[in-house]
């Protein structure tokens, strides 16, 4: 009953039953031998008493499931046994998550790197129970490709995504950010210099920023042609006003004493701005980049739907749906989230030197 | 009210500048039109024709005003198939098709804001919830869905599921995420003292949740909720693209776009508009009249 009152207590009781019902519906000769053991060892190690060894105790645990999850994935089969072995195994893997949350954090770079460990963690269960759905059920192609497929069509078609990407992703979503982002920079500079502009631009900024502006990429096939421009075209109209508010958001949240303080040193308009309110304006102006690095992906890839030359990650998702090659769908969005998330987290790296002294930055 | 002139004012400018446009984009055919007839343009012909096209490269305010006018109001009340005389809307009309959006978004954003605020108790409540899901919250919507939308139309479809759920699939997964973030950190914005004094109380984990942390998310809440439902709405009309243009406002963008029906296109993004402005105008007064009675209005 103790072991109910630690952390993932519930979740080990579960393993234990679901385990204890496998093992009755059908001993374990359907399935693998090493799988039962290994999560039985987990279970087990689990109730070990931790100290300083706790890690050893996660990484044994980690093992544990690790090695009953592989050992299950040739056997997939739809019976009550097979699926009392994965509700184990899923349940000893939240167990895992959760006991990896619950850790104290080290100091230092492992720290930073056991921050990763709980999604990485929790992102590996997902994909595995994906995977063994797929081969369980059945699931025809056509509708769900399993993980393992999608790799494989991933790494061998790389030049054509390659082709995709650079044509999407570079020409169209990466020229068109730069275009809009810097029009919207230099649009809100002048803007701050009227306060009259500044009050009637920011309700009328915010009120097209919620607009679906995806609505244009139409239009703007229509204006640009079929190549990369429109798609640039497209991405522009959508980053510019989040990024046009956010930045006079930004120009304007120095509070009146610091101003004054500039007033005082008797400094320039140029050099408040570069010593202050820019400064100042750092975190807003990276909220609008970060919102407006997913717009941009996104608007580059819809264009494509309206028309577009041969190539891409959007003419190719479309084509591809037309073909029933749902894995190489998949391979393209694979590709779509990575270079989002790499986009993205290119940004948070560069916010967070740029912007160390804000609150949202500090430690915790 | 102060910012009544300037907010008219910057309005003004860019009707100015759009009917300034007009005139560069359209002359090409202008011109076209009249060599191929022989006759001179003059500059005041010229822009009472730019002003005037069937299908223009960019349709002059007016007519989209024209355009939105004839296919909502003037369609119902005279059309052949209007309500008047069917007694049930016009497949050509703004009114329905805006409506076939409307209710996939609707149901969307109510999907996706239930699911969002119960993640987020989740996540204030549970630690593992917290390490796990939140980081993938935020890659989930590095996942351009929006572009994936026509592949889950379609293989939803193929498993028999058609209609409004699809769509508000698409609608639900755009909107949870903004409501998440807000929750949280609304869920979160309870100091120590007040934390302290729930403790003091002997309160459970539920009742801090009904007595301090619902009551003091609320203005997050709100916050949230007009970003979702936004976001909602472009969902919806994405997810009608791929669906061969039955019904709904991404439907008239793909057929206007197809026929280049410039006019109908610029109508269906104005219809767009005003729904979007409409949802977020709503939630604003809900949100006013909400804070009000619990004494946060600002």
């Amino acid at each position: 009953m103790i072991v109910l009152h630690k952390t993932g207590g519930v979740q080990w009781a579960g393993m234990m039953l679901a385990l204890l019902l496998a093992v009755a519906v059908g001993g374990t000769g359907d399935l693998p031998f090493s799988a039962v053991a290994a999560i039985l060892v987990t279970g087990l190690i689990f109730l070990a008493p931790r100290g300083q060894i706790n890690w050893l105790v996660i990484a044994a645990m980690a093992a544990g499931i690790g090695i009953s999850a592989l050992a299950l994935l040739p056997f997939a089969q739809s019976t009550l046994l097979f699926w009392a072995m994965v509700l184990a195994v899923w349940l000893g893997a939240w167990l895992l998550v959760a006991s990896i949350a619950e850790s104290p954090r080290l100091p230092g770079l492992p720290g930073r790197a056991q921050s990763l460990l709980a999604p990485l963690g929790f992102g590996a269960t997902l994909l595995w129970l994906w995977e063994i759905t797929v081969r369980a059920l059945d699931v025809p192609r056509v509708i769900l490709p399993a993980p393992s497929l999608i790799w494989d069509r991933l790494i061998r078609s790389t030049d054509i995504l390659w082709i995709d990407f650079v044509q999407t992703f570079v020409k169209g979503a990466l020229s068109g950010y730069a275009i809009g982002v810097g029009a919207a920079l230099v649009f809100a500079l002048l803007v701050d210099r009227s306060d009259f502009l500044r009050r009637g631009l920011l309700p009328v900024g915010n009120f097209l920023a919620a607009l679906p502006i995806i609505g244009t990429a139409p239009i703007m096939v229509m204006w640009f042609g079929f190549d990369w421009p429109s798609k640039a075209a497209v991405v522009v109209a959508m980053v510019f006003f989040p990024m046009l508010v956010n930045t006079v958001q930004g120009l304007a949240a120095t509070d009146a004493m610091q101003r004054d303080l500039m007033r005082t040193y008797s400094a320039s308009w140029t050099q408040s701005l570069l010593k202050l309110r820019l400064p100042a304006a750092m975190p807003f102006i990276f909220n609008g980049l970060k919102i407006a690095s997913t717009l941009a992906l996104i608007g580059a890839i819809v264009a494509e739907f309206f028309g577009s030359p041969t190539r891409g990650m959007g003419f190719r998702i479309s084509t591809e749906v037309g073909r029933l090659q749902l894995d190489m769908v998949w391979a393209e969005i694979a590709v779509a989230a990575l270079a989002g998330s790499l986009f993205y987290g290119i940004l948070a790296l560069a916010e967070r030197g740029v912007t160390f002294w804000h609150p949202s930055q500090r430690k915790r | 009210m102060r910012n009544l002139a300037p907010v008219l004012t910057v309005t003004a400018v860019l009707i100015a500048i759009w009917y300034a446009a007009v005139i560069p984009m359209n002359q090409q055919w202008a011109q076209d039109q009249a060599r191929r007839a022989g006759q001179d343009l003059s500059f005041t012909a010229l822009v009472a024709d730019t002003m005037s096209q069937q299908r223009p490269r960019l349709p002059a305010p007016h007519q989209v005003a024209a355009e939105l006018w004839n296919s909502t109001v003037v369609e119902e009340l005279t059309g052949r198939r209007g309500i008047v005389n069917t007694g049930s809307l016009s497949n050509r009309s703004l009114v329905y098709h805006g409506w076939v959006t409307l209710s996939a978004t609707l149901l969307g954003f109510a999907i996706g804001s239930v699911l969002g605020i119960s993640l987020a108790i989740g996540i204030v409540h549970n630690r593992a919830m917290d390490a796990s899901i939140m980081p993938w919250a935020i890659a989930s919507q590095t996942i351009p869905i929006l572009a994936i939308a026509p592949m889950i139309i379609v293989v939803l479809n193929a498993v028999g599921i058609t209609g409004l759920v699809p769509k508000a699939i698409i609608s639900t997964y755009l909107s949870f995420f903004p409501v998440v973030v807000g929750m949280v950190k609304g869920l979160r914005a309870p100091d120590h003292m007040q934390l302290d004094l729930m403790k003091t109380y002997y309160a459970s984990g539920t009742q801090v949740l009904a007595k301090l942390r619902l009551p003091s998310s609320m203005p997050y809440l709100f916050a949230s909720l007009k970003v979702a439902i936004a976001a909602a709405l472009v969902g919806a009309i994405v997810a009608e693209l791929p669906t061969g243009a039955v019904a709904g406002l991404g439907a008239r963008l793909l057929s206007g776009s197809y026929y280049g029906q410039t006019v109908q296109i610029w109508s269906a993004l104005f219809a767009a508009a005003i729904l979007a402005a409409g949802m977020v105008a709503l939630i604003s007064l809900i949100q006013r009249a909400t804070l009000k009675r619990m004494g946060m209005a600002t």
